[in-house]
């Protein structure tokens, strides 16, 4: 049996791909994926039109998805997240049908489950062997884990890896096997390292987000949270991970030992399971390099698929045994919902990724968020979109106080004795609003661009054009 | 006073909106070194809007204006004592004079009453004349050491062993003391360095400064925690000035306490502590 085709093109004409169909990427190659674009442009070429393109995300390196959609190519988009000229040309109303938004857990509920039917998921695979073995950890565009990616080479009606790297059968450790994949493509690179992974991942240097991230640390203290086992999961960027090295701190400083560590790994993550205060890593995604070492050397740190990660309706899935989350904000409004997918204009700039999912399942969820941002207030009556629910949100931690949700009310209470600066939400928004006025309201057409689905498969937003000026 | 003081540029407006919530006590806004000289006049007006619509809870603001042999140093002064600040930063003081000149312009400015002074003292001279600087005015709060113009002023390399200020320091401490008010300590510069600046600020507390200015928001915490007082200090430093306090109420000439007599540098100690803990005591030694 001979899976390796000769090129892009054969291998789209072996899995008989039509207008009409779904295909489907995975975003472990970030902003530096080279493949998702080579095979948009190569079924351009083959003129085969009306294909829905179900990315785990979409980052401004796909934008030459525009044209895509321009001629009729692309018809439909789903995705977890999405930033860039795509999602300027999305936000402008370019794209007919509106865009499915979903959650990491939320992508993998869906495929499981058949309702995001996928006919062709093609796999970037930083290494595989002739029949299919594949793993991101080896090779010139190495990304570390492929959780993304495994739903859909598990339920896609075929699969075709592609890969600039490849090796010797058997491959080893497979992350996604060859019983999976019907055909193997070699090109000359699938992406830019540089934009694959950062060399390191640095700590914030803005006074501010370090102020955030010491009141956010407190909380997690004064919740009680923050005990031998502890595990949790932070962002890579800005205060969130600088609320990591805090903790870290208090964890040193009284002798605390953690279970696990989760999400998009960094650098930072590995030097506490190398350092022996935090027990094992789960690592859906690795952000930096000194992850992608780790994930390839550590038998402490564990590869999980997106559906492990975070899929509702498993048996069970990591961020239920989650006990403290970190997490970033667009706006937030005073029933505590959380918005990470517009900015205030609606204008499309991210998505959930895995920020609903953690919020569901751990169990104190902390919001970290600079009060005031770009002039503009963080603390709004309602959301531009409802992407988490206010009732999975406990905490929001800002330079200027602390609000807790008011269903956490023994919370509250905890951080007050503590003498942490507690107000009212509401309080916080009266002195954002002091301090920059009260934003004029942004004005929306009836015509919808984009749907939020909730994890567990119910809508419960729409994202609609703004009026242009 | 408080324990730590903040240096903001005075041009930088992110910088000067959050200044209130970085955890000092005393934010000195700088309109000297920190800005150019063609962007005195912009920093000037970006403060003076500041001071005028931001609210600094938690903390009190300082300016430090320019020094007194250029051109900008009184309409700093004029501009920011009108618009609302609770101290003013002198650079470069040397003589008892300059702090009198500055004292008499805040006299006649009815929004100044309350405006406290720190004398920054960077120069041979100024060390030479540390106390008469600091019991030149009522208005002093404390005596600022600043050691990098001052080692470049004695011609010798600053270096972080610090052996270069060591007599500067003592004599800053002693000055300040003698005249009752407080003596603050230079920043350490190396901004990521922690472990080094929390050597430097324990000795500066073991030499007897009651605090210590920081140039990042990173220092500000580190500084506080050391000089802030343990919970048993602040304990008997109270139960020393109630005792202290109900004696003079008796009309008793000696105060007692666990049957030792409380004589007046214990009292002194116990009003530093609680000082340095951000606790209001009105006592006056009479």
């Amino acid at each position: 049996m001979n899976k390796i085709k000769a090129s892009l093109k054969s291998a789209i004409e072996a899995v008989g791909l039509e207008s009409g169909m779904t295909v489907s990427f995975h975003h472990h190659l970030r902003n530096g994926d080279f493949v998702m674009n080579m095979v948009m442009d190569e079924i351009a070429d083959m003129g085969i039109s009306d294909i829905r393109v179900a990315a785990s995300s979409f980052f401004p390196v796909h934008g030459r998805m525009v044209r895509h959609i321009k001629s009729g190519v692309v018809t439909a988009l789903d995705c977890n997240y999405m930033s860039g000229p795509l999602a300027e040309a999305v936000t402008s109303g370019m794209l007919e049908k509106p865009v499915m938004f979903r959650t990491h857990g939320g992508r993998s509920r869906a495929i499981l489950e058949g309702s995001l039917k996928i006919d062709v998921a093609f796999i970037a695979a930083p290494s595989s062997d002739s029949m299919g073995n594949l793993n991101g950890v080896r090779g010139p565009s190495s990304c570390g884990s492929l959780g993304y990616a495994m739903a859909d080479a598990r339920m896609a009606d075929t699969v075709v890896a592609i890969t600039d790297n490849l090796v010797v059968y058997p491959n080893g450790p497979s992350s996604i096997d060859e019983t999976s994949v019907d055909h193997v493509v070699v090109v000359d690179s699938i992406g830019d390292p540089a934009g694959i992974v950062s060399g390191t991942t640095r700590v914030t240097r803005d006074p501010v987000g370090h102020v955030i991230a010491r009141h956010a640390a407190d909380v997690i203290e004064a919740s009680g949270l923050l005990k031998d086992g502890i595990s949790f999961q932070t962002g890579a960027g800005g205060a969130s991970l600088a609320t990591a090295h805090y903790l870290r701190d208090k964890m040193v400083s009284q002798g605390i030992k953690g279970s696990f560590g989760m999400g998009g790994i960094t650098g930072f993550f590995v030097d506490m399971l190398e350092d022996g205060l935090m027990e094992k890593l789960i690592d859906v995604q690795c952000f930096d390099l000194e992850a992608i070492r780790s994930i390839r050397q550590n038998p402490k740190h564990i590869e999980v698929s997106a559906s492990h990660y975070a899929n509702p309706s498993a048996k069970s899935c990591a961020v239920e045994s989650l006990d403290v989350v970190v997490l970033g904000a667009t706006e937030i409004d005073t029933d505590f919902n959380v918005n990470v997918l517009t900015d205030s204009s609606g204008n499309i700039m991210g998505g959930s990724g895995g920020h609903s999912d953690t919020a569901q399942g751990a169990k104190l969820t902390i919001i970290v968020a600079n009060l005031l941002r770009a002039r503009l207030p963080i603390v709004v009556d309602k959301v531009t979109s409802k992407v988490t629910p206010g009732e999975t949100v406990d905490v929001l931690v800002t330079e200027r106080g602390i609000a807790v949700n008011p269903i956490r009310i023994e919370l509250k209470e905890s951080l007050q004795k503590k003498g942490l600066p507690v107000k009212n939400i509401d309080e916080l928004k009266e002195i954002a609003e002091k301090m920059a006025g009260k934003p004029r309201k942004v004005e929306f057409t009836n015509r919808v661009i984009g749907m939020v689905e909730y994890r567990n498969g119910e809508i419960i937003d729409k994202l609609y054009q703004s009026v242009k000026e | 006073m408080g324990t730590n003081l903040l240096f903001v540029p005075g041009n930088n407006p992110a910088m000067v909106q959050n200044a209130g919530i970085l955890g000092a006590d005393i934010v000195i806004f700088d309109l000297e070194d920190a800005v150019a000289g063609d962007q005195k006049d912009a920093a000037r007006s970006l403060l003076k809007n500041a001071l005028e619509s931001m609210e600094y809870e938690g903390c009190e603001t300082s300016v430090r204006i320019n020094a007194m042999d250029t051109l900008h140093w009184e309409a700093d002064l004029r501009t920011v004592a009108a618009a609302g600040i609770d101290g003013l930063v002198i650079p470069k003081a040397e003589h008892s004079d300059d702090i009198n000149t500055i004292s008499g312009i805040l006299d006649s400015i009815p929004e100044a009453n309350e405006i406290f002074l720190i004398p920054l003292v960077e120069s041979a001279l100024g060390v030479e004349n540390v106390y008469q600087i600091a019991a030149s005015s009522k208005r002093i709060r404390g005596i600022f050491f600043g050691a990098e113009d001052y080692t470049a002023d004695i011609g010798t390399v600053r270096t972080k062993g610090s052996k270069e200020i060591l007599w500067a320091r003592g004599r800053i401490v002693n000055g300040a003391a003698a005249a009752g008010v407080e003596a603050i300590d230079t920043p350490f510069t190396d901004v990521e360095d922690i472990e080094g600046l929390k050597k430097d600020t324990l000795f500066a507390k073991a030499l007897g400064f009651d605090g210590k200015a920081s140039i990042s928001p990173r220092h500000c915490g580190f500084i506080r925690e050391i000089f802030y007082p343990e919970d048993e200090e602040i304990l008997y430093a109270s139960r020393v000035m109630d005792t202290v306090k109900e004696a003079e109420k008796a009309g008793k000439g000696v105060a007692s306490m666990d049957g030792k007599m409380i004589d007046k540098p214990i009292v002194l100690r116990a009003l530093k502590v609680l000082r340095a803990a951000g606790i209001k005591e009105d006592f006056k030694y009479e």
